[in-house]
Parts: structure tokens; sequence; C-alpha cells
């Protein structure tokens, strides 16, 4: 018999509903039925593991990654992979993406009438360390339009992607800047029901992560699902 | 429980996902051919609540090997590891719709308690439009243990059950074809899990 110790159900308020009309591109594409309740198996307790490297060299410089420097501030991200417990997640994947200085993303479906630069992709990625930490060296997004509603601007923001340990920890979000005007209006940041979770979703400036004369330093702590301390009751 | 921080909120991937998360060598996970077990295809189209295919959803994949064993520490049975299959995917949506993965089929894992689980597949989407992804599972249809299987036999609606259930369509270059759409609304909307 398998022993299944289970992950926390998502807490009440910090999750958003795909049912969110504010948000235009979820009135054909979120389910209708409500999601079927599904007691954790031995399937969704497990999922990738990222310590044999498998997953590619970290690519934590998004200001080299060709000949030249990408225009705008320089930015240091860093921050932990945690549980609800507030342990460490290690050997995890993050990955990250956003757009240039201008608010315009290196991707052809982007035709935002801002400048590209050609010394910015965007895309980062790497596996936390023990402690659960992860640091990257980027530039400040600029914030962009996009056709929700009439002169809709989305908050400047950094696409994230974090695994955890199991099928059932992973999540796709994104991370905003402190005092940005726009988030009041952003109806993505907006979708999460509960103020304080909301809040999670903004990075801190933290001054000890600054480098003088060099980079800007936001810290962002990405808190996935905790676990029970026991298995469960069959 | 004193779970101390709130989890962060999910956020839609947006439609530049393929900047972050594009990873074409990850669709294949044989390792080239190499893993254990029978090869299948696995494949479909994302489907809006119109009908339309989505060109810009992300499938993700997560399942046992040949023998029925995950590779996770926290997978205990004394069955065999494959160092030729990891048992994740990922496969972006083309132009229409459409995600394709070569992989092997799962053997049966243990459910809770004394049963046991049909081979099956976990899914997670994400896309623009969804603030958080959705998780399915798939299925094999014909397979002798989906009757017995606890999660499929728990959903009582014969059409809903289906949703979950990918469709045999032959063979093309010696693995079996599963043809497996993904209907986010409206007709014939699969099944969705929450856990
Ligand atoms: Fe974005």
């Amino acid at each position: 018999m398998t022993e299944i110790r289970e992950y926390n159900a998502e807490r009440t308020g910090s999750q958003p509903s795909n049912d969110w009309p504010a948000y235009t591109s979820t009135i054909k594409r979120h389910p209708q039925r409500e999601p079927v309740a599904l007691r954790q198996t031995l399937t969704e307790i497990t999922g990738p593991t990222f310590t044999s490297g498998w997953a590619g060299p970290d690519l934590v410089d998004l200001t080299k990654q060709h000949k030249g420097e990408p225009l705008g501030e320089r930015m240091i991200l860093a921050g932990r992979v945690l549980d609800e417990d507030g342990r460490p997640v290690p050997n995890t994947l993050v990955e990250i993406w956003q757009a240039n200085a201008a608010g315009r993303y290196c991707h052809p479906n982007d035709q935002h009438a801002a400048p590209l630069d050609p010394n910015f992709t965007g895309r980062g990625q790497m596996v936390t360390n023990a402690k659960g930490e992860y640091r990257f060296l980027s530039i400040i997004p600029g914030a962009y339009p996009w056709r929700n509603t009439f002169n809709a601007w989305r908050a400047q923001h950094v696409h994230f992607s974090v695994f955890g340990p199991a099928f059932a920890t992973r999540i796709i979000t994104q991370m905003y800047f402190p005092g940005d005007p726009l988030l009041e209006f952003d109806p993505i940041y907006n979708s999460v029901p509960d103020e304080a979770a909301r809040k999670r979703l903004i990075s801190r400036y933290d001054p000890n992560l600054s480098e003088a004369e060099w980079a800007l330093g936001y810290r962002f702590d990405v808190v996935l699902r905790g676990r029970h301390a026991t298995p469960a009751g069959l | 429980m004193s779970a101390k921080l709130i989890p962060t909120g999910t956020q839609t991937a947006g439609p530049y996902l393929h900047i972050g998360l594009t990873r074409p060598e990850w669709a294949d996970l044989t390792d080239a051919g190499k893993a254990k077990g029978d090869k299948i295809v696995l494949e479909g189209r994302v489907i809006d609540g119109d009908g339309t295919p989505l060109p810009d959803a992300i499938v993700e994949i997560w399942q046992a090997n040949a023998a029925g064993k995950y590779e996770h520490p926290d997978d205990v049975q004394d069955k065999p590891l494959d160092p030729h299959f990891r048992g994740f995917g990922r496969s972006c949506t083309d132009k229409d719709g459409i995600y394709r993965f070569t992989t092997v089929k799962p053997g049966a894992v243990p459910g809770r308690g004394n049963t046991l689980q049909a081979p099956h597949i976990a899914v997670s989407i994400a896309a623009r439009g969804l603030l958080h992804h959705l998780f399915t599972r798939v299925y094999f249809a014909g397979d002798s243990l989906n009757p017995s299987d606890p999660v499929l036999s728990s959903i009582d609606d014969p059409a809903l059950q289906k949703t979950l259930v990918a469709e045999s369509k032959g063979k093309a270059n010696g693995a079996a074809v599963w043809h497996f759409d993904i209907v986010l609304q409206g007709k014939g909307e699969t099944v969705f899990f929450d856990f």
C-alpha cells in the first residue's frame, strides 16, 4: 500500500478564478463546469525533478545574451521558492520571461509600436540552490498597451514559471513592481481575490540587494502549496 | 494546520509564453527512442468555447515509466527506473492548436488504499485567457484496467468520462497514435480536476 502525504488544498482567496470577464480572453477559454475534486494519488504528489541538470544550464544574466548591453535600468531580481510553512524548495526549475525596457516582447506576435532591443531576448532560467534561492540580472521591463479594453495598459511585470516538488505544486505567475500606478487598473493582477494574496505578487525594492553604480535590487519570493505533516488516512 | 505564508496566486502565461517556455526537445520523452516500453504518440488539439483551436497554449504531461514507476523520491515502489525516461514533457500548440508528444505507454500505478490505477498521463494546460492552469488526465481507450480505475470510475456520466479517454488512431512509424482533444469550454468540455 502506498502512503500518500498530500499537498494542502489551495487556500481560499489566494488563487484567481478562470471565470473573470474583466480579462476578456477568459470569456471563451474558461471551463463552465466546476472541476472534479480528485484525492491526490502518487501521480499528483510526484513531478519532475531537476537535480540531474537535464533542464540545461542556468541562464541568469539576461543582459549578456547578445553582443551589446540592452537598454534600460539594470535590475537584480532575486528571491526564494518556499512552501507555505516557509521551508525552502531546493532544486526546482524557475523560468522567467519579460518585455524589454520599452515594453516590447521579442516575439513575432507583439506588434506594439515600441522599439525592439537587439540586445535583449528576455528569457531566463535557473534551478534553485539548496536554500531555495534564485537570482537573475535583467533590466526593468516597460509597461505595455494591450487590447483588453480601450486604452488598457499592463502593469510592469515579469512572467514566472515554477515547478516545486510535485505536479500539484506547479504554478505560472507574474511578478509586479512596487508603486506601479497601473496595478489598480490591471484586471490580471486584480483577479487574485484576497488583497494580501494579491500583494504577494508585488516584488520588494531591496537596497541591500541593489549594487552601487550598477543595478537596482528587487526581491520576490514564490510560495508554493505546503504539505500535510502525516500521510492521509485512506 | 498552521501554514505561515500565503501561497503565490497564479497568473496567465499570456500570449508571449513561447519566449520563456519553448522547449521543442521536451516533446519527446523517449530520449530519442531509447526508453523502454511501447512507443506512443499522444496528440490532439486545445479548443476554446467557439470550437477554435488555441495557437498559444502550453500542454505539459507527467507520467510513470513503462513499469509503472515515477522518477521521483516519493515513489518508493520496488519497480525499475528507466535511465532514458524522465516522465515529463512539454509541447506548445502550433498554429492549428495541435500539441504532440512522443512517449511510452505508462504502466499501471497504485491508487489510494489498495487500488490500482489504469495507465494514465497527468496533464496541465496553460494559455493566454487562463488565469490558472487546468489539470486533466489522459486514459487509453480499451485498456482492461479502465473500468476499475478509481478516478475514471468516479465519474458517473459516460459522456464526461469519455472526455478523459484518448482514442486509438492506428500506428505511425512504429508508434501507436493516441488522439486526445482538450476542450476548454462548452460542447464536449473536458473534465478538469482540482486537487
Ligand atoms: Fe506579459
